[in-house]
């Protein structure tokens, strides 16, 4: 099958060590396998106090009154604070919309939200202390799903509302919706041989980061504050943390600390503040850990979905109009909602071609858990129900799923709903036949010599089934995932880089504000840098606020547009060396003035190879430097009506194949092997780029048969918040992950690259399902998929 | 209560330590060894193990007053025991000194490939072959993962699967992990 692209070739620094294209090692690795890493939850300082928030035990309520005289009375508490003590006129916060009580005034919204802080000697004295503030509630009715949320007299999650989305909404317990309309659905209606309608829930999924939330906030000499914290974005931190606090932006220094882990949990803010707080309080350096229990109230979590779906096509399998109804449950605060919203809907209908559409995304503000980012941000829930409805058409047209993926499947300037051309390789019909065509496990591994090995079957060492009842089944899923923020959001980044002799060497210096949470963006940099620069040596500084703004280490950006802008700063710094060059050395070699120049193993050398200078003598004792903020190409907001808009600025796509095996008497799953085959652009790291698609599969895996966290539909509390009942995948429960990595490259992005930690979280989970509806015959209309739901007893 | 243990080859003492703190709160907290991670305080992710007396365990789930005139052996011991065991014999007290432990600062990124740095075997396949991520899960993945290969140098994908059920990892998807751990096995084979 012919794909369009081809892949991104390098000239500069191309033969430079550990440049970009290699599997370099992580600049933090030893620190990480010694234990010498510094986590968040590992800060410590001299005199240094323990925070403890004290959350709600209902959640909705009227707050009649709080006590907290017997808290304050424990010996070895230092202060406790509630709203009334907050230093300014600013107690909200929020990404978008600042709705978010830094501690709750007169009213909770959710089971868990934060109502007061104590700052104690040690962290058992902080806990006990918390546990001795009297809290009053008058109970509230709770909104828990769309009929309670927009019925007749609806209790309002939030009165008075004045952001922009207010101004749109159908009702106030709508945070925000997104229609999209393309074509005449109705004519197109007309023309469909066959139509399949579906409905899908998609349950609410935990980022589950190991690391919990955590950080050290130390006061400073001139009233301000230093926090050391795992976050995601410390400028979007910064800009909301300083207001409250009644500080100019200069005064809250914030450096990154170690980060266990994110994949979107740590997008908005959860200690910061109250950290902050009760460091200025008590003039003492506060540490706060949130334990498993709290972190799993301590974040937003992915959104909850009921997805309708109507899909048709012509007897030949071509698609004739797609329209659906995405209702993402938002909770109690919007987080990142509006965003969600606008990804749900405008990928909506998948990878695939198909003009005529009627799309509706909302989120609801509910009483339940507040949701926001996580990993695939809107386009996993849609993924699983529109490739939940292609098998559904395959099946009723009598064709091969892949078959009518591939037929239907969108390719390099297809139209988005929006409007919006693809404007870049969009080898979807490839990358399923890719996957299909990797080969299959084999059959019954569980026989060995000695018997049934156990750990190789359904149920494991559990001994439930020996093969007895053992269906195996095959599912094909693929998705679309946007690259970086959407919708005319200004998603620049800023970096840093020095050049100078260090040693007898030149150096390169990368600086920015990335938040390292795992993915590799430490090594890319030293990557990039020895590429741009032709040197060996790179030290990559700690990220802080002492330098401009990342942007956020979320929506698959951070390689494209930190690593872009730290490309784009060492192109500037070649550029002064270059000039520095000339100035010193031109007259000796005609070369200066007419050859390309490029900086390749610590020397100048022409395009041809010959070498004009080394780069020690260039510099001598100057160091070059720039800070320069670097852009992609803007993006416009979705229009409200129509939902038509050049939205998007790059897609990520991936495929994969799941093999499972069912005890269909027990209604036990087990993944046998998840291939997955993904377009990655250019891989700057192939190892990091494996590691991200395996990582993200797995993630997708967990919601398709064990993760969920289960709230009460009456009292809208939560019921499993740890990890004894929270499951996530162990490496008993994680198949084999072969990867096929394809290197197409997108033209508008640095290197031809695509950001790659997503996609392969979106068409891991139906995939899954897919393969058990084959292996059961069931019609499995919701993830994940438990026992209950394979055996019938639901 | 005083508690004194050895940690890491190490006699230490811990003064004034409260009857309901775990092992794994000693450690970190007073004796300045944070390499041991807390994920999730009730034994389900494996971030805190550690070897007690040789024994793999979740050191929260070890009331502190258990580990009294013990051995525990930690992530930043894991080297120089390792090195202890391939010379056969149990060595000198080494590990980490509690003043050096003791003044974290968040790192900036060094060269961090683990050559010439004395790393366990099972530290620098972990390096090599990818299996760490954002790190938080891998202390107490290299003292469980140490600990089966001693047991079974030459284990096949199912006994690493089984060991290291114990270990929640969310960022890796655990292929690196049983990359490393085959790696270090197979090293070791090539060595013998």
């Amino acid at each position: 099958m012919p794909t369009n692209g081809v892949p991104t070739r390098i000239t500069q620094g191309s033969g430079t060590r550990g440049g970009i294209g290699e599997s370099t090692l992580r600049p933090d690795g030893t620190l990480k396998v010694t234990g010498e890493f510094a986590y968040s939850s590992d800060m410590w300082h001299e005199d240094m106090l323990w925070g403890q928030i004290l959350r709600s035990t209902v959640a909705h309520a009227e707050i009649v009154s709080i006590d907290t005289s017997e808290a304050l009375a424990l010996p070895g508490v230092y202060a406790v604070m509630t709203y009334d003590d907050l230093p300014t006129e600013v107690r909200n916060y929020g990404l978008e919309i600042q709705d978010t009580p830094v501690l709750a005034h007169g009213k909770v919204r959710h089971h868990g939200e934060p109502v007061a802080i104590v700052a104690a000697d040690h962290p058992e004295t902080a806990r006990r202390a918390t546990a001795r503030i009297r809290v009053d509630y008058r109970e509230l009715p709770v909104v828990t799903d769309e009929a309670s949320a927009t019925a007749p007299g609806a209790v309002l999650v939030h009165e008075n509302r004045d952001d922009p989305h207010s101004r749109h909404v159908p009702h106030p317990n709508i945070v925000h919706r997104q229609p999209i309309v393309r074509g005449d659905v109705e004519a197109a209606r007309r023309r469909a041989d066959v139509v399949v309608e579906g409905e899908y829930t998609f349950g609410m999924q935990d980022q589950a980061f190991l690391g919990p939330e955590s950080g050290l906030a130390v006061p400073e000499e001139d009233g301000g504050v230093h926090l050391y914290i795992a976050t995601q974005w410390l400028h979007s931190d910064l800009r909301q943390i300083a207001p409250v606090l009644g500080l100019p932006e200069d005064r809250v220094r914030m450096t990154l600390a170690g980060v266990g882990g994110a994949f979107g949990g740590r997008e908005d803010l959860s200690m910061q503040i109250h950290a902050c707080l009760l460091a200025l309080r008590t003039g003492k350096p506060v540490k706060i850990v949130y334990n498993r229990f709290e972190s799993f109230f301590g974040h937003v979590h992915r959104h909850p979905a009921r997805l309708f779906y109507e899909h048709g096509a012509t007897a030949d399998g071509r698609l004739t109009h797609v329209r659906c109804r995405i209702v993402l449950d938002g909770g109690a605060y919007a987080s990142a909602s509006p965003a969600v919203v606008g990804n749900a809907s405008s990928l909506g209908v998948g990878p695939y071609r198909v003009d005529d559409v009627d799309i509706e995304a909302i989120a609801l503000y509910t009483n339940n858990p507040p949701c926001g980012a996580m990993r695939g941000f809107g386009a996993v829930q849609a993924c699983f129900a529109y490739e939940a409805q292609m098998d559904r058409l395959a099946a009723r047209l009598g064709m091969d799923p892949v078959e009518l993926r591939q037929l239907n499947a969108m390719e390099q300037g297809t139209l988005l709903p929006t409007g919006q051309p693809v404007d870049s390789p969009a080898p979807v019909a490839e990358l399923l036949r890719r996957v299909k065509a990797m080969p299959m496990p084999p059959e019954r591994q569980w026989e060995s010599s000695e018997g049934a090995d156990l750990r190789q079957l359904p149920g494991g060492l559990s001994n439930t089934t020996h093969g007895e009842g053992v269906v195996r089944g095959v599912g094909y899923a693929v998705g679309i995932k946007n690259v970086g923020f959407s919708e005319g959001f200004d998603d620049y980044s800023t970096a840093r880089v020095r050049l100078e002799v260090a040693g007898g060497e030149p150096v390169a210096g990368v600086h920015t504000a990335m938040a390292e949470v795992g993915q590799g963006g430490v090594t890319v940099h030293a990557q990039i840098a020895r590429t741009e620069l032709g040197v060996g040596q790179v030290t990559i500084h700690p990220a802080n606020t002492e330098v401009g703004s990342a942007g956020s280490t979320s929506a698959s950006r951070q390689t494209y547009v930190t690593g872009g802008a730290v490309r784009n700063a060492c192109e500037l710094v070649r550029e002064r060396v270059l000039d520095l060059g000339r100035r010193k050395f031109g007259s000796y070699h005609p070369a200066w003035a007419t050859a390309e120049l490029l900086l390749e193993g610590g020397k100048v050398v022409t395009d041809g190879g010959e070498v004009l200078a080394d780069l020690v003598d260039v510099l001598g004792g100057e160091a070059v430097e720039i800070e320069e903020e670097w852009r992609h190409r803007p993006t416009e907001p979705f229009d409200l009506r129509t939902g038509q808009g050049n939205g998007h600025v790059q897609y990520s796509f991936a495929a994969h194949r799941a093999v499972v095996e069912v005890d269909t008497e027990l209604g036990l799953v087990k993944v046998i092997e998840l291939a997955c085959a993904q377009d990655v652009g250019k891989a700057l790291n192939p190892l990091s780029v494996i590691g991200q698609i395996q990582g993200g599969t797995t993630q997708g895996l967990g919601v398709a048969v064990m993760e969920e966290i289960v709230v009460d539909p009456r009292t809208a509390k939560v019921r499993n918040p740890s990890f004894t009942d929270y499951l996530i995948p162990t490496i008993l429960d994680t198949p084999t992950i072969p990867v096929d990595m394809l290197e197409l490259a997108d033209d508008h992005a640095p290197y031809g690259l695509r950001g790659v930690g997503e996609a392969p979280t979106l068409s891991s989970t139906p995939a899954v399902l897919a393969a058990i509806r084959d292996a059961t015959g069931l019609e499995l209309n919701r993830t994940p998929v438990r026992p209950e739901h394979l055996t019938g007893t639901v | 209560m005083r508690l004194d243990l050895t940690v890491n080859g190490r006699p230490q003492e811990a003064d004034d330590v409260w009857e309901g703190e775990s092992l794994l709160y000693v450690l970190r907290e007073r004796l300045g060894l944070p390499g041991s991670k807390n994920a999730c305080e009730q034994g389900e992710c494996g971030s805190c193990t550690v070897r007690l007396d040789g024994v793999p365990v979740c050191s929260c789930l070890v009331a502190a007053g258990q580990a009294q005139g013990r051995e525990v052996v930690t992530v930043e011991g894991l080297a120089d025991f390792a090195a202890r065991r391939s010379r056969g014999g149990t060595g000198d007290a080494c590990g980490t000194s509690p003043d050096e432990a003791r003044g974290w600062q968040p790192h900036g990124a060094g060269p961090g490939t683990g050559e010439g740095s004395g790393l366990a075997p099972v530290q620098q396949a972990f390096i090599d072959a990818g299996a760490v991520q954002c790190g938080f899960c891998t202390p107490g993945l290299l003292v469980a993962a140490d600990e089966m290969l001693e047991r079974n140098p030459d284990p096949s994908d199912a006994d690493i699967r089984e060991a290291l059920s114990g270990n929640l990892c969310r960022c890796t998807g655990y292929e690196k992990i049983m990359d490393a751990v085959r790696l270090t096995a197979a090293r070791r084979s090539e060595e013998v």
